[in-house]
């Protein structure tokens, strides 16, 4: 221990203090920040808010605290609908994952070793382009003279280009596509886990392979499907780009909104009251989030 | 080393030929690609039977339990049990449980459930399903510990939930791979004669994989020790120690000493051996069948050579001399390598019956000698 150590800073704890200074640096301040600005009052100005504090006469510091960018939200039914149509995307969004996803997982866990280190490239790969490119692309598949609509009119099967682009259907598709990788992962490396031999023990007690898949892998893979479906539904929730490229005008999504509100309508207390209510809605499931995570790392031991 | 028998079988049904065999292996054979896992291995065991497969690491024994389990379909051959074709039955319609290895038990799941689970696949009604998992878990002496998941239990304590949830539902046949692989060697032999009372209060015909020599020989009924996917001999235990089929038994059960020679006199009351390999001639009081001058071999068991300071009495065939090379103290016995003449080191044992036993030290010149009935001779 050096001199250093003297005045009690030792390699460990810097270890420890560095992710804490990283959130408090990039969470913690821009989201005290964005709190204050809910509080305050929209003003044509730059930026576009009153400050909370104010000087009062010669010796008084007054504080002005304004709830009514919150009251807001809760007379308008815009800013409820767009809540309530964020979580029903985000939650469908997970299931069609958990229903693509869980059999590539499986497939990927229980395939030949060297294949596997394949199949999760295969799945990883799309990360190396960016989101938006990617999201792009569907533009090209989903359009009305796109390949989809092509290929579908050259074997005969429609006769006019189906409407898919701008269209929830489109959305779905693209936060899915998007999304599918954070599902599959965290499932496979919980699947991957998974002792097989369990499976011929319980056909060995006379369950049918579909009955030893419904009683042993699903129960032991429960904590990756909950992991995995966080890491969708999250982000899902406040997912702003994919519905407003993919998504029709009627696609009215809390992150949509956040964006309006921030740069069309300028409102940035409004704006920010949204963020808040957003990170309020998700903080119960990023908990849940947590405490299985906790468990999953408890049950590696 | 115990030659005496731990399975049930009094009778021999092996012997009578009119007894039915439980279970048939018909020329049954497995391959994975162009390796021959089992090859043309056809068995009888009968009902109540503790059979011991016994083999090194790759001999094929594993994969023919898992084709008896229904685990591994096999690639030739039939497999007969209670008189039923079960060859392409599936595991969860056999009338056969297996205990693995790793014992599989469920982790999500209490001892109890675990146990119960089989029951519950059958629909038994919940009052019997109760009843019959408290029975079982009264019999391996897991009660106390109905309500415990799998990890926290211990090795032993996890073995006996595995036979529990195997035997609960009263299998025609047990299949047990390295059934006490993972048990510490004095938990192991205590285990080894609560599974063969165990056996016997059921009465259900264990199969047992094994690769420890001294497991099969207590808890078997039989032995049929395996090679490269085939079965080389089957037996009682005492049997395969005393009158081993080939070289590669002799050696494989137990520890032996053999040596190569050619027949020189060849009488249907006895044999004579020139060895150079012992540097002398072995005399066996039993003939053999071997054409004369054939090249032969014989297996004489460490603990069946005397060995003395002194030349023995009626000095004759069967003794030789050498030095101490290494001494091995191993409390209830020892374990002498005696080197010849020749440069052939002999593994001789000696049980330590006094505790001031005679002392014989490294480098002391010895007289080794053995009995014209103690030689095995094989001719392969």
């Amino acid at each position: 221990m050096g001199r250093l150590g003297r005045v009690g800073i030792t390699g460990r704890g810097l270890v420890v203090a560095l992710p804490y200074l990283w959130l408090l640096l990039f969470f913690v301040v821009p989201f005290v920040i964005v709190l204050k600005i809910s509080f305050s009052d929209v003003t044509l100005a730059i930026p576009p808010y009153k400050p909370l504090l104010e000087w009062v006469g010669k010796n008084s510091l007054a504080i002005k605290v304004n709830f009514d960018n919150y009251a807001f939200l809760f007379t308008d039914s815009l800013y409820l609908h767009a809540f309530a149509n964020s979580v029903k995307v985000a939650f469908l969004s997970t299931l069609a994952c958990l229903l693509i996803g869980y059999p590539m997982a499986y497939g990927i866990a229980r395939a030949k070793p060297s294949l596997r280190n394949v199949l999760l490239l295969l799945v990883i790969l799309p990360f190396w382009t960016s989101l938006l490119l990617r999201v792009y692309a569907w533009i090209g598949l989903l359009k009305a003279n796109g390949v989809i609509n092509n290929i579908l009119m050259s074997l005969g099967v429609i006769h006019e280009p189906l409407t898919m682009l701008y269209t929830p259907f489109a959305m779905y598709v693209g936060i899915v596509y998007s999304y599918l990788p954070f599902l599959i992962l965290p499932l496979y490396a919980n699947l991957e886990k998974m002792d097989w031999q369990l499976l011929e023990a319980a056909e060995d007690l006379g369950c049918r392979p579909w009955q030893a898949f419904y009683k042993i892998t699903l129960p032991l893979s429960r904590n990756g499907i909950l992991a995995g479906s966080m890491l969708v539904f999250i982000p899902a929730v406040g997912e702003f780009v994919i519905p407003a490229l993919l998504g029709g005008p009627n696609a009215l999504m809390i992150g949509r909104v956040l964006w309006d509100e921030f740069f069309s309508n300028r409102a940035w207390p409004v704006a920010s009251a949204v963020a808040i209510l957003l990170l309020i809605l998700l903080v119960p499931f990023m908990m849940w989030y947590q405490s299985v995570q906790a468990r999953e790392t408890a049950g590696a031991r | 080393m115990t030659t005496t028998s731990g399975g049930v079988v009094k009778a021999q049904p092996w012997n009578d030929p009119s007894a039915r065999p439980y279970v048939e292996v018909e020329r049954i054979s497995k391959t994975f690609g162009d390796f021959k896992a089992v090859n043309d291995v056809s068995l009888k065991i009968y009902k109540g039977e503790i059979f011991c497969l016994l083999g090194a690491s790759g001999c094929g024994k594993t994969t023919l339990l898992r084709m008896l389990g229904g685990f591994e379909t096999p690639t030739d051959g039939k497999i007969l049990i209670d008189g039923e074709d079960m060859t392409d039955v599936p595991p969860y319609e056999r009338p056969v449980n297996m205990m693995f290895q790793s014992y599989a038990l469920f982790p999500h799941m209490n001892v109890e459930q675990n146990v119960a689970f089989g029951l519950k696949q059958d629909r038994i009604p919940k009052s019997e399903i109760r009843d019959r998992v408290a029975t079982m878990l009264d019999l391996v002496k897991m009660s106390d510990f109905a309500k415990r998941k799998p990890h926290q239990l211990s090795g032993g304590q996890r073995q006996r939930v595995a036979l529990a949830r195997s035997l609960v539902k009263r299998p025609k046949l047990l299949l047990l791979d390295e059934p006490l692989g993972a048990l510490d060697k004095k938990l192991r032999e205590h285990t080894q004669f609560e599974l063969i009372s165990l056996q016997d209060k059921l009465g259900v015909t264990f199969i047992v994989v094994t690769h420890d020599q001294e497991e099969a020989m207590t808890l078997a009924s039989r032995i049929g020790v395996m090679n490269h996917g085939e079965i080389v001999q089957a037996g009682t235990p005492s049997e395969i120690y005393e009158f081993p089929s080939s070289k590669f038994v002799a050696d494989f059960v137990g520890s032996v000493n053999i040596f190569e020679g050619q027949l020189i006199e060849d009488e249907p009351d006895y044999v004579r051996i020139g060895s150079a390999e012992l540097g002398g001639t072995i005399y066996v009081s039993h003939g053999i069948s071997a054409p004369p001058e054939a090249i032969v071999w014989a297996a004489v068991r460490p603990e069946k050579i005397f060995m003395s300071t002194a030349p023995p009495q009626a000095a004759a065939d069967n003794v030789v001399r050498g030095t101490v090379q290494d001494i091995a103290y191993l409390g209830d016995l020892s374990i002498y390598l005696v080197r010849l003449a020749t440069g052939k080191v002999v593994r001789v044992t000696r049980p330590n019956t006094s505790r001031h036993a005679e002392a014989i030290s490294w480098d002391q010149q010895v007289y080794l000698s053995w009995d014209a009935t103690s030689p095995v001779v094989v001719t392969r």
